[in-house]
């Protein structure tokens, strides 16, 4: 892969080829129905938690899809596993275990985005 | 006193499972909190003893909760228990009879018909020969039903079977070979000696003219001892375990016991009370959604295994149907909360957002109306409730109308209790801070909560459909009956989980035509909504959904009154049936008899102007 | 002279009447309301080129008057019995029709907003569908909100009972994206200082110049899009909504006051495509719209021999497509008799 001569800023930039998929792949399994999210952002707005403290459920998805599992663990500590979201989702997807099971999961898959 | 060494196998089998109960049910009752050894001590002693040894009979022994449900059922249970232990007192007292003693060991009463072999002279000794032969008829019969149940569970009213494992294989196999086999060396020693009684001596001289019975009495009575010793050694790793774990589970309960949030003795032994009758696999809802392999009966049997996996402990609705058709009465909903706090017990949050955050301050008023997260997405409920404050001219203050924390228990039905513990107190400060004197809920999962665990002294907790009929009860609300017949659901929390069932009617019956369905109150049926359940899928969810409904549409109602907000979603998702909470209705029927007013007033109005 | 009975005496059942009259048969449309045109009647101006639905509507009541086939209306089919190689149908009317061929052109249902009740129809006063903004669109419509001023923020809410689990429509009714670009455009030129805003999870401009439409809305008109699902709409004391959704391209939540909520509903099978399917003995899709033998060569051949489908029950259907759609069928159908 080229760089295409400007200087990029590591951080910024999602390498994805570092991307370290066993969380994803372990929550997925576990969650099939996960994997129909299309990010319509109706779980963040009905959020009972957003309305205290800042909170993006829908970004969890982005977060575990892109290996980001520092961020991850301290966002996902703050849902109070209310149902809103799931009462809202288009798609049907069972949330609050995709949370539970990241809760569960992520101790083991700790990793530190460069 | 003479003796023979077929009676060694069954007098060690006897040592052996005596001392193992008593070691155990030693260690479970030493393991429970001081509180609960205290509640033990002052409770051996007074009538709570009786009515435990009262229960014992009647549910131990006569399996009265299981007659209930089926009679077949009832009657294969009841003839194994009662009649084996009517065959025993009688067979001692038999033997006590018999030796003039009542230090009989253990071993003459069981082999009896051995050891004395001159048949009985007296009017007693008879009566009680013919009473044992007449119990082993009774269990017989029990026996020969046991094992067509296994063929054929339908008849007995249930539709499936437990499964079995290897200590169950064995201990069932013995059980069952134990009657057959004494029946039969009873009744050859009769077709020998002559001393048996109405039963075993006719059936003895049959064998007698078709067998070699001298030479079939010791293998009969050595295969017999044998049969109940391996019983006895099956038992610690078999179900049977509940036959003497369910009589201590009796009397702790009736001593005051409860399961508690963490693992303990007296969970365990509920663990062990579980006799895997089967009766709460046809209760399950999730049947319908074929799920087969999550219900009550094959976690406790994980958790004695120490192989319960997470997805069946989570794949619960916790909706209670179980733990009320349980005939052993065990407490199934808080056995699996408390093995679900110790499963998440790692990664409880801390939400120290609530306490850092700003904290609104609470107004003062007399009546806190908290609607509850789920409520907010139901908002026809909210406006009504609103308009109800309104006709009813009651000051309040709404508490969630902006934002607040959750109340709690969608993270307690997970088992994240100390999580949970959090959000209470955040809310029981802002609560407590209103001096309220009362606290109107619109959700059941909210309401049961705040009655349980929030600790509001002073303040009256009601779900709105208590609160509205003290409000028409008091005449502040107008009543008008409309033509609409209506079915009643039960909510899972409210109901079972919190024991209203009447307040919801009452109020109903004021407003509209209630239908009494076949599954209500008690045996209501879950919508499948329930938050408790977080591995099931949606179309899983709808399958149990569909059930329930299929049996509300037989009886054609002009609509569906809930009492919860996610009740309510559940049922309406559908579109078979217009769902509205009973606030809805209320209100409705207000609105309809103040348009009825006012068209009144108007015509009022317009004659008085022209006369 | 063969004779062919059309269920439905909407645009698709109007136009397949017409055409099967022109090639010689002999046609009977029975219609369920007192006068033809079915959804048309409730549309003011067609996107993408705000064709006045009139124009449809009159050239449809031309054929109606011109033409030699009959239309029974306010009148539905109880049943259809096959018999020698015939059809015989009885109607709520108690008359008794033999037809050599069936044309089912039910059309479909418009989603009922309440049943997404957070969005608040019916339960909140300025909570509008889509439907109703056709009509007040009109030039005698009345737009005024709280306090009779005219609304100074409008938000259009995309999706509302399609692509929805829990609405039971897991399908895209394909017109409600374009619909709402056509009226948030409309609005504009009503109101041309208002704040309008269209919340969309994806905007579905597939057809002939949807996207330039979209285009113009953004660069002429300034309607703002903001890509987040709308959860829920609660009221105020002055009856204003406050709408919660998530600005998922900015990966924050967002609160707003408007005025005015109009949501976009979608399409579904309703209760006449369902009966037609029970008394044909057609299958329906998960979707509830009618089953098509496939879905290249044969969408207007039912799974009955001799039972046809033309228009919007067969799946969401734009007016022109079902035209389109219903000039098929009658070739089919003509065909096809002319094969027996």
């Amino acid at each position: 892969m080229k760089d295409f001569g400007y200087t990029v800023i590591k951080q910024r930039t999602i390498d994805y080829d570092l991307f370290d998929g066993r969380l994803l792949n372990e929550v997925l399994e576990l969650e099939p129905s996960f994997k129909v999210c299309l990010s319509c952002g109706g779980c963040t707005a009905t959020c009972s938690t957003n309305d205290l403290v800042s909170f993006n459920v829908r970004r969890m998805n982005l977060l575990l899809r892109r290996g980001e599992t520092v961020e991850l663990e301290s966002e996902i500590k703050k849902c109070m596993l209310c149902g809103k979201c799931m009462l809202v989702c288009p798609r049907g997807i069972n949330i609050r275990n995709v949370i539970m099971l990241i809760k569960k999961s992520i101790p083991k898959y700790k990793t530190v985005t460069l | 006193m003479e003796t023979n060494p077929f009676i060694w196998p069954f007098t060690i089998g006897l040592l052996f499972i005596s001392c193992f109960l008593i070691i155990i049910i030693g260690i479970w009752i030493s393991g429970l909190s001081h509180i609960d050894k205290i509640r033990i001590a002052h409770s051996i002693f007074t009538r709570k003893s009786l009515l435990a040894i009262r229960e014992t009979f009647m549910e131990s022994l006569l399996h009265r909760k299981i007659f209930r449900k089926n009679l077949v059922l009832g009657y294969m249970h009841m003839s194994l228990a009662f009649g084996w232990f009517l065959l025993i007192v009688v067979g001692h007292i038999e033997a006590w009879n018999h030796y003039r003693s009542l230090s009989v060991p253990a071993y003459k009463a069981i082999f009896f018909r051995y050891f004395v072999t001159s048949p009985g002279t007296t009017l007693s000794e008879k009566t009680l020969a013919a009473c044992v032969d007449l119990l082993l008829v009774f269990i017989l019969s029990g026996v020969m039903l046991a094992y067509f149940k296994r063929l054929n569970s339908r008849v007995f009213g249930i539709k499936k079977t437990t499964k079995l494992k290897a200590g169950d294989r064995i201990a069932l196999t013995a059980l069952w070979l134990i009657f057959p086999l004494r029946f039969l060396a009873e009744s050859v020693s009769a077709g020998i000696h002559h001393n048996g009684s109405i039963v075993s001596q006719p059936t003895g001289q049959i064998l007698a003219s078709l067998l070699p019975v001298h030479t079939l009495e010791m293998p009969l009575w050595w295969a017999y001892s044998i049969a109940l010793t391996l019983f006895f050694v099956a038992l610690p790793v078999s179900r049977y375990m509940h036959i003497p774990v369910e009589v201590v589970l009796i009397f702790l309960r009736n001593y005051g016991i409860r399961v508690k949030k963490r693992i303990d003795g007296y969970s365990r032994i509920q663990v062990y009370s579980c006799s895997r009758c089967g009766i709460c696999l046809d209760s399950c809802q999730m049947t319908h959604a074929k799920i087969k392999d999550t219900q009550s009966v094959y976690v406790l049997k994980h958790i004695r295994n120490k192989n319960l996996t997470d997805e069946k402990l989570f794949n619960c609705l916790l909706c209670g149907r179980c733990q009320s058709d349980c005939p052993v009465g065990l407490s199934l909903n808080d056995l699996r909360i408390t093995q679900r706090i110790e499963s998440t017990k790692e990664y409880n949050s801390s939400y120290e957002y609530l306490r850092n955050g700003p904290v609104e301050v609470s107004p003062q008023t007399e009546v806190i109306y908290f609607a509850g997260c789920m409520t907010h997405l139901t908002p026809a409920i909210i406006k009504s409730m609103k308009e109800i404050f309104a006709v009813a001219r009651v000051k309040y203050w709404f508490m969630d109308e902006d934002k607040t924390s959750c109340c709690g228990r969608p993270l307690m039905q997970v088992g994240q209790y100390e999580a949970a513990k959090k959000l209470i107190e955040h809310n029981r400060e802002r609560i407590l801070a209103s001096k309220a004197k009362k606290l109107v809920v619109s959700c059941p999962i909210c309401y049961k909560v705040f009655n349980e665990d929030y600790a509001l002294p002073g303040i009256t907790v009601q779900h709105h459909s208590e609160y509205l009929l003290e409000l028409m009860a008091n005449k502040r609300l107008p009543v008008n009956k409309m033509p609409l017949h209506v079915v009643y659901h039960d909510p899972c929390e409210l109901g079972r989980g919190s024991g209203i069932y009447h307040q919801p009617r009452l109020l109903l019956d004021e407003y509209a035509e209630v239908i009494p369905v076949k599954n209500e109150k008690e045996t209501a049926l879950c919508c499948g909504g329930s938050l408790a359940n977080i591995k099931i899928q949606m179309n899983e969810r709808n399958q149990i959904r569909d059930e329930a409904l299929k049996e509300y549409l037989s009886y054609q109602p002009d609509m569906l009154a809930t009492a919860c907000p996610l009740c309510k979603k559940t049922f309406a998702k559908s579109n078979k049936l217009p769902v509205h909470d009973i606030a809805e209705i209320v209100y409705m029927a207000i609105q309809e008899k103040q348009n009825l007013q006012k068209t009144e007033y108007k015509k009022e109005m317009k004659t008085e102007f022209w006369k | 002279m063969k004779h062919i009975v059309i269920i439905g005496g909407g645009i698709a059942g109007i136009e397949t009447a017409s055409v099967l009259t022109d090639a010689g048969h002999w046609v009977t449309v029975i219609e369920k309301e007192a006068q033809v045109g079915g959804k048309l009647n409730n549309w003011s101006y067609l996107f993408p080129d705000f064709t006045p639905a009139d124009k449809i509507k009159s050239v449809l009541q031309e054929k109606c008057n011109e033409k030699d086939f009959s239309i029974l209306h306010q009148t539905e089919v109880s049943s259809i019995h096959r018999k020698n190689g015939k059809f015989n149908i009885e109607t709520s009317e108690e008359q008794q029709l033999e037809a050599d061929a069936i044309v089912v052109a039910t059309g479909y249902e418009l989603f009922d907003a309440r049943r997404k009740e957070e969005y608040g129809y019916k339960i909140y006063d300025h909570v509008i569908t889509s439907a109703d903004l056709e009509q007040l669109l009109l030039p005698n419509g009345n737009l005024t909100v709280a306090a009779g001023e005219n609304p100074k923020r409008i938000a259009f809410v995309h999706c509302v009972g399609s692509r929805d689990e829990k609405s039971g429509n897991h399908y895209c009714s394909k017109v409600c994206c374009i619909t709402g670009v056509k009226q948030a455009i409309e609005l504009r030129k009503r109101l041309p200082e208002a704040e309008i805003y269209c919340f969309y999870m994806d905007l579905r401009m597939y057809g002939k110049h949807f996207e330039e439409l979209y285009r113009e809305a953004q660069e002429k008109y300034d309607i703002q899009f903001i890509r987040g699902r709308l959860s829920e709409a609660s009221e105020k004391i002055d009856k204003s909504l406050l709408i919660k959704a998530e600005d998922t391209l900015s990966g924050r939540p967002l609160k707003m006051n408007v005025d005015l909520l109009v949501l976009l509903i979608g399409m579904e099978a309703g209760k006449g495509t369902a009966s037609a399917a029970a008394s044909c003995g057609i299958g329906c899709e998960d979707s509830g719209f009618l089953k098509t033998a496939d879905s290249f060569l044969n969408s207007n051949f039912s799974e009955q021999e001799g039972i046809f489908l033309a228009g919007s029950c067969t799946a969401p259907m734009t007016v022109n497509d079902t035209i389109l759609h219903a000039r098929s069928a009658a070739q089919e159908v003509n065909n096809w008799l002319l094969r027996k």
